[in-house]
């Protein structure tokens, strides 16, 4: 009974999916450059997930609309730049480096580098 | 100098508390808002969703005409909660196109019938390419397109009445 109620619920959502949302492309290359793109672009809706994880809608046809984008022989990076000119620099995992995501970049050197002088001073100290 | 020092873990730990109860008591607006806002709206054609009305296509805006974009759903609850802010749109003489993502011609009319219809034209975005051209990340929203074309305003969520002032007030400046 329950399982029976669930696929009623469950069967308009299925029928309205984007065309490409859960197919993987003919081509084993082109999945393997759009599966990647995927996991590197967040989903809108359940924010903190990638679009390749998430069951919302929307994740769904932007996964459509990557295969598709794909196919018709566009690049991932191609991809990438034409979903952020529509969100921003949000929607990708891999931040470009531009002037508000430089310190991002620089912080991991930055680190380093007051890591190594506070090591080397406590270690000329014990001498 | 000690002494002060001695304080500085407890400051320290003060302040991370401070940022953490902000945080608590004051969550960041987590809104995806669009990219596209002050650029011209991209090109796209999507076919009628009723028999009763055209689709909607990127050909239908500029001409010296703003208008506006409404993206819907039938199965989507705050939209039902927009309609009568539609409405009053409609009223004043503001041309809205519906843009309905995920939808059925029989939902839509049964939507329609129940809420109120605002709409000139309706356009099937059964797979969201226009929403997502769009840069919109959900339902309800709300575009406004200036008479060259150019995105100028969106409004995410369902539209509340200061922003339909809003609306109104830069529709009638742009004409």
């Amino acid at each position: 009974m329950t399982i029976v109620f669930a696929l009623l619920i469950a069967a308009p959502a299925l029928a309205q999916k984007a065309p490409l949302a859960d197919t993987q492309l003919s081509d084993p290359a082109q999945e393997a450059q759009a599966k990647a793109l995927m996991e590197t672009i967040r989903c809108v809706e359940c924010q903190g997930q990638a679009i390749a994880d998430s069951n919302a809608d929307i994740a769904g046809n932007m996964r459509s609309l990557i295969r598709e984008r794909i196919k018709a022989g566009e690049s991932p990076e191609q991809v990438r730049a034409w979903l952020i000119q529509r969100y921003g620099d949000y929607i990708s995992y891999d931040p470009p480096l531009g002037g508000a995501t430089w310190p991002l970049w620089a912080a991991p050197f930055v680190l380093l580098v007051i890591g190594i002088a506070i090591a080397r001073s406590s270690f000329r100290r014990k001498r | 100098m000690r002494r002060v020092l001695l304080w500085l873990p407890l400051a320290l730990f003060a302040a991370l508390f401070g940022l953490v109860a902000l945080g608590l008591f004051k969550p960041a607006d987590r809104t995806v808002r669009s990219a596209m806002v002050d650029k011209p709206l991209p090109e796209f054609a999507l076919p009628a969703m009723l028999p009763t009305k055209p689709g909607v296509a990127r050909t239908s805006f500029g001409g010296g005409k703003p208008r506006l974009i409404n993206v819907f759903a039938s199965w989507c609850v705050p939209c039902i909660a927009e309609a009568p802010e539609l409405m009053k749109l409609k009223a004043a003489g503001v041309p809205i196109d519906g843009v309905a993502i995920n939808d059925t011609p029989e939902a839509i009319q049964k939507f329609l019938d129940r809420n109120g219809d605002p709409y000139e034209r309706i356009g099937n975005d059964k797979a969201s390419q226009v929403q997502i051209a769009l840069g919109s990340s959900g339902v309800p929203e709300t575009f406004l397109i200036d008479g060259r074309g150019r995105i100028v305003r969106q409004y995410v969520s369902n539209l509340q009445s200061d922003q339909v002032d809003d609306i109104l007030k830069t529709w009638r400046g742009m004409r």
